[in-house]
C-alpha cells in the first residue's frame, strides 16, 4: 500500500434537513453510492461518477455533489489526471480504459470561428416568410450532366443517377452499436430519424430485429470484426458503412466489455454471451486503398449496386490524401470523424492523443478534393464533436455535406456525459445492457427530446442561413467567405482558408 | 443597386452606342458614379476572326513587353493599338486601355479539344493572376468592352461610344462597395465570348470560386461577378448545357416545385440540382448574360433585384428599369417581368 487512498473525485452530501429518506437515491445509484441505514441515507462518495441520476430523482434538492473537494498541490505538468493514471498503472500494470470523448483541454476551432450576417447590401431571408431549403442528398453525384434538347424542345437526360440518401436536415445520427448502448436508446434514436426524415448509423452491433421497422433510415455498419454481418443485414439497411477508424482512437479497433454482452447482444452481434467483443485494430482484407475498393466494390455487388456505400475514417495528420484515394473507390461518401468523436470505451492514451480535430480535418479533405476536381462527386459527413447548430453551420461551411452527432443525441436522452460508460451501469439505461437500468429509458419520450433536439437545431440552421442571405444549403457548403476566425493562428487559417475577423 | 440594360437585335442589324448611353445615364439614380460599362458584339467586323484582347496597363512602359511576348508565344498578333479615348475632364485615365487581334496557334494545346478558347483562357488567366498592374478585361472574338470609373455618359464618352456599332450591347451603371474607383472592378466581365452585367450581390460566391476554381477558372477581380462569366463558361461550352438549363442549374427550382413536377421532370430537375449545386448563385441578384448568338436575362430564386423585359420588332431588351428600355426604345412592346430564376431569352434568327 505505497501508494494510499487518493482524494475522492466527488463530494457526494445529504441535506438531512431536506432528506425525507424516500430511497429514491439508493435505488436509483448503478454505482452504488447510497444506502439506506436505519432510517437514514448515508453515502460513499468514492463510488460517485457524476452521472446526476441521483441529483433528477431526488424530490427534495437534498443531494449536493462537489468535484474535488480535496485535490492535489496544483501544479502546471503534474496535473490531478496526470498523477491519478500513474496511480493506476502502477498497481494495475495495464491500459487504462476510459469513455466518452477526448478530456484534455485543447482549444475549440469551432469557437475561434464566428458566422456572417447581411447588412444593407444584401437583403437577410427570412425563413419564416421564405422558402428554406436544407435538403441534402448524401452520395455519388456525376461531374457534370449529358442532357439531350429535341427537337420539340423537351430536354432528355442522358445521365444515370445513382443511389443517394435523402435528409430533409443535414443533420444524422452516427454509429453507436447495439452493445454500447441499450436497445432502448437504439430504439429512441431510430424512431427519431424515421420521424424527422434523417438517418442513424448502426454502429458495429447489428441490426436486433425490433428496429427493422426502422431499417429505410438506418446506415448498417461493416466494421474490422464484421460483428453482425450478414446480407439480411446488409440489405436493410438504407446504406452501409465500412468502418475503418474511429475519431476516439484512431488506430485501434472498437472495444466492447464482456459485461454488456448479454443474451440479445450476443445474437445480434452473432458472437457468444458474456464475451468481450474486441474489433482487430485494420480490417484483415484491407491491407491497402486497392483492398479498400474491393470492399466497397463487394458491398455494393452484393446489394446489387442499390446502396450508397460510405467509408468512414479518423481525422489523422493524411486524411485528405486518404480521403481522395477513398474517393476514387466507389464510395459514395466519406465520413472524417474527428479526434472529439465519442466512444464507449477507448484506452485512454488513444482518446487524448491521437487524431486532430474535423474542422481542420474536413477544410484540408474538401480543398484536396476540390484541387483534384472530384469534391461533388463524393459526399462528406463530418462527426466528432458537433455539439450545437451552430458546430454544424460551420462545419458545412468549411466543406462538409451533413454531420453525424453522437453525443448530444445521448445528452438529449438524459446522459450527463460522465464517462463511464465502459462500466456497462449506465444510471440512465443509454450505455448499458442491465434490464434493469435498460427499462429506465422510455422509448416514446427518449425519441421525442431527440426530435425536438433536431428540429430545434434544423430550425437555427435556417435561421442562420437567412441572416446569410442564403436560401439553400448548397450555398453554405464549403463557403468559407461567411467565416471569419477570431484569435486563430496564422497556419490555422491558411489550413481552414478563412480570412481573420475584420479582415 | 447598380443599373444593368442589355439588347440583343435577332437580325444582326447593327446600332450604335449612343442610344444605350442615353439608358445607361436613365438610372443614374442606381449608380454612383463611380464605375461604368458597355460590351458590344459585332464591333470589329474586320478583325472578327481574332480575338480582340483588352488589357489595362498600370504603365505600359514597365508591363507591355512581357504581355507581349507571352502573346507570341502563344500564337500571333495581327494588329495591336491603344483604344482610342478622348480627353475627358471628367475621367483620370489611370489606366492605359490597349487592345490586341490576336490569333492563338491551336497545335500549342494538343490535347484540347477548343485549342483556341483554352489558350486564351489561359491568357487571360495567367496574365490577370500573375502580371501585377496588367488586367484582361475584354478576351473575345469581334467583340469589346469598354468601362472605366465614372457616370456612364461620361464612361461613353471617354471611349467614344456612339463610333461603334454591335448587334448586342449590355451596359452596367454601378454603385461600388467592393473596389470603388477601380476600373477593373466595373462591369461588364467577359471572358472568351462571354460577358455579364449583374446587380446584386452573390452571397454563394465562396462556394461558387471554389467550385469554379477547381476547373481551372482563377477568380482575380475580387468582385463576385466574374464567377458568373466562368460558371456560363463551364456549364455552357465545357459541359455543353443550353441556356435555358444552365439558368436552371444556376437558379433552380426550389424543391417544393421539383417534386411537384411530372416524374421526367423531376428527375431531370433533381439531377441539375444534385450536379451543379456547388454552382447555384444565392443572394439577391438579376443578371444579363450575352454571347456571340443571345443574351439571357434571369434574377435569384425569390426576385430580389428587378428585372424587366420588353420588345420592339427584332429587339428585345431586358434592365433594371422599364424607364431605361423606353428611353432606348419610347415605342417599347410586351413589358414583362419574368418571374424568379426564369430566364429571358433572346437569340438571333439565324
Amino acid at each position: 500500500m505505497n501508494i494510499g487512498t487518493v482524494p475522492m473525485k466527488f463530494r457526494v452530501s445529504i441535506d438531512q434537513e431536506q432528506c425525507m429518506a424516500c430511497g429514491r437515491c439508493v435505488e436509483n445509484c448503478s454505482y452504488g453510492v447510497f444506502r439506506m441505514e436505519n432510517g437514514v441515507v448515508r453515502v460513499s462518495p468514492r463510488h460517485c461518477v457524476a452521472c446526476h441520476r441521483c441529483l433528477a430523482m431526488c424530490p427534495r434538492d437534498a443531494i449536493s455533489i462537489e468535484e474535488r473537494p480535496v485535490d492535489y498541490r496544483s501544479h502546471p505538468l503534474w496535473t490531478t489526471e496526470v498523477k491519478e493514471a500513474i496511480f493506476n498503472q502502477a498497481r494495475t500494470g495495464k491500459i487504462i480504459v476510459a469513455g466518452m470523448g477526448n478530456a484534455l483541454p485543447y482549444p475549440v476551432i469551432f469557437d475561434r470561428l464566428v458566422l456572417d450576417a447581411c447588412q444593407v447590401t444584401n437583403p437577410s431571408i427570412d425563413p419564416l416568410r421564405e422558402p428554406m431549403e436544407l435538403r441534402t442528398y448524401v452520395g455519388k453525384k456525376p461531374s457534370h450532366l449529358d442532357l439531350l434538347t429535341k427537337e420539340n424542345g423537351d430536354v432528355e437526360l442522358m445521365s444515370a443517377l445513382v443511389p443517394n440518401l435523402m435528409l430533409e436536415t443535414p443533420i444524422m445520427i452516427g454509429h453507436m452499436s447495439y452493445g454500447a448502448i441499450s436497445l432502448n436508446a437504439q430504439t429512441s434514436l431510430a424512431k427519431a430519424v424515421s420521424e424527422i426524415g434523417t438517418f442513424m448509423g448502426t454502429g458495429e452491433g447489428g441490426l436486433h430485429e425490433s428496429l427493422y421497422p426502422y431499417q429505410s433510415n438506418m446506415i448498417v455498419q461493416v466494421a474490422s470484426g464484421r460483428f453482425g454481418v450478414d446480407i439480411n443485414y446488409l440489405e436493410r439497411g438504407a446504406a452501409i458503412e465500412i468502418k475503418i477508424g474511429q475519431g476516439a482512437k484512431p488506430g485501434i479497433g472498437g472495444h466492447l466489455p464482456g459485461e454488456k454482452v448479454n443474451k440479445e447482444v450476443s445474437v445480434t452481434r452473432m458472437i457468444p454471451e458474456g464475451s468481450d467483443a474486441i474489433s482487430p485494430a485494420p480490417h484483415h482484407d484491407i491491407y491497402s486503398i486497392e483492398d479498400l475498393k474491393q470492399l466497397v466494390r463487394g458491398l455494393k455487388e452484393a446489394t446489387e449496386w442499390k446502396k450508397p456505400v460510405f467509408v468512414k475514417i479518423a481525422a489523422v495528420h493524411n486524411s485528405a490524401a486518404i480521403a481522395a484515394g477513398i474517393a476514387r473507390s466507389s464510395a459514395d461518401a466519406i465520413v472524417i470523424d474527428g479526434f472529439r468523436g465519442g466512444t464507449g470505451a477507448a484506452p485512454r492514451v488513444f482518446r487524448d492523443h491521437v487524431g486532430i480535430p474535423v474542422e481542420a480535418a474536413i477544410a484540408s479533405v474538401d480543398a484536396k478534393l476540390r484541387q483534384q476536381g472530384i469534391r461533388n462527386e463524393v459526399s462528406i459527413i463530418a462527426s466528432g464533436g458537433i455539439r450545437e447548430s451552430a458546430d454544424v453551420a460551420k462545419i458545412i461551411a468549411l466543406g462538409a455535406d451533413a454531420v453525424y452527432i453522437g453525443t448530444a443525441a445521448l445528452i438529449a436522452l438524459g446522459c450527463r456525459v460522465c464517462g463511464t460508460c465502459n462500466r456497462g451501469v449506465c444510471a440512465w439505461g443509454i450505455a448499458t445492457q442491465r434490464a434493469d437500468l435498460v427499462s429506465r429509458l422510455d422509448t416514446e419520450i427518449g425519441s421525442k427530446q431527440v426530435v425536438n433536439l433536431i428540429h430545434g437545431w434544423t430550425d437555427e440552421l435556417a435561421e442562420l442561413m437567412g441572416a446569410a442571405g442564403i436560401n439553400s444549403i448548397e450555398s453554405l457548403r464549403g463557403n468559407r467567405d461567411r467565416l471569419r476566425s477570431y484569435m486563430l493562428d496564422e497556419a490555422l487559417m491558411t489550413v481552414l482558408d478563412v480570412k481573420s475577423v475584420g479582415a | 443597386m447598380c443599373g444593368i440594360i442589355g439588347v440583343i437585335d435577332k437580325k444582326r442589324e447593327l446600332m450604335d452606342g449612343s442610344s444605350i448611353r442615353q439608358a445607361l445615364s436613365r438610372m443614374d439614380e442606381r449608380g454612383s458614379g463611380e464605375g461604368a460599362g458597355y460590351v458590344a458584339y459585332g464591333v470589329f467586323p474586320e478583325f472578327k476572326n481574332y480575338y480582340a484582347i483588352h488589357v489595362f496597363f498600370d504603365n505600359i512602359h514597365e508591363a507591355k513587353g512581357s504581355v507581349d511576348s507571352l502573346l507570341s508565344e502563344w500564337g500571333t498578333v495581327v494588329h495591336d493599338e491603344e483604344i482610342p479615348t478622348s480627353d475627358h475632364a471628367k475621367i483620370r485615365k489611370v489606366h492605359t486601355p490597349w487592345r490586341y487581334f490576336f490569333k492563338p496557334d491551336a497545335t500549342l494545346m494538343p490535347r484540347s479539344t477548343a485549342p483556341e478558347e483554352d489558350i486564351v483562357t489561359h491568357i487571360v488567366m495567367k496574365v490577370n493572376t500573375m502580371m501585377p498592374g496588367v488586367l484582361i478585361f475584354s478576351s473575345g472574338k469581334n467583340i469589346g468592352v469598354f468601362k472605366a470609373s465614372g457616370w456612364p455618359e461620361d464612361v461613353a464618352d471617354f471611349y467614344k461610344i456612339h463610333e461603334y456599332k454591335g448587334y448586342i450591347w449590355l451596359g452596367h451603371n454601378r454603385y461600388p462597395t467592393n473596389t470603388p474607383g477601380w476600373w477593373g472592378g466595373a462591369h461588364p466581365f467577359n471572358l472568351l465570348n462571354w460577358s455579364v452585367v449583374h446587380n446584386g450581390e452573390i452571397t454563394s460566391y465562396g462556394t461558387n470560386r471554389r467550385y469554379i476554381e477547381s476547373y481551372g477558372y482563377q477568380c482575380t477581380m475580387f468582385t463576385d461577378t466574374e464567377v458568373v462569366a466562368y460558371l456560363v463558361d463551364l456549364l455552357v461550352r465545357r459541359h455543353g448545357l443550353s441556356a435555358e438549363m444552365a439558368v436552371k442549374a444556376l437558379a433552380p427550382p426550389f424543391w417544393d416545385e421539383i417534386d411537384r413536377m411530372p416524374e421526367k421532370e423531376r428527375l431531370l430537375h433533381t439531377a441539375i440540382r444534385l450536379t451543379y449545386g456547388p454552382a447555384l448563385m444565392n443572394g439577391p441578384f438579376a443578371i444579363v448574360v450575352a454571347n456571340e448568338n443571345s443574351i439571357v436575362g434571369f434574377t435569384d430564386r425569390i426576385k430580389l433585384r428587378p428585372l424587366v423585359s420588353g420588345e420592339y420588332g427584332n429587339r428585345l431588351y431586358i434592365s433594371s428599369e422599364e424607364a431605361a428600355i423606353r428611353t432606348m426604345e419610347p415605342d417599347v412592346e410586351r413589358i414583362m417581368m419574368p418571374r424568379a430564376g426564369s430566364p429571358v431569352i433572346g437569340r438571333l434568327i439565324t
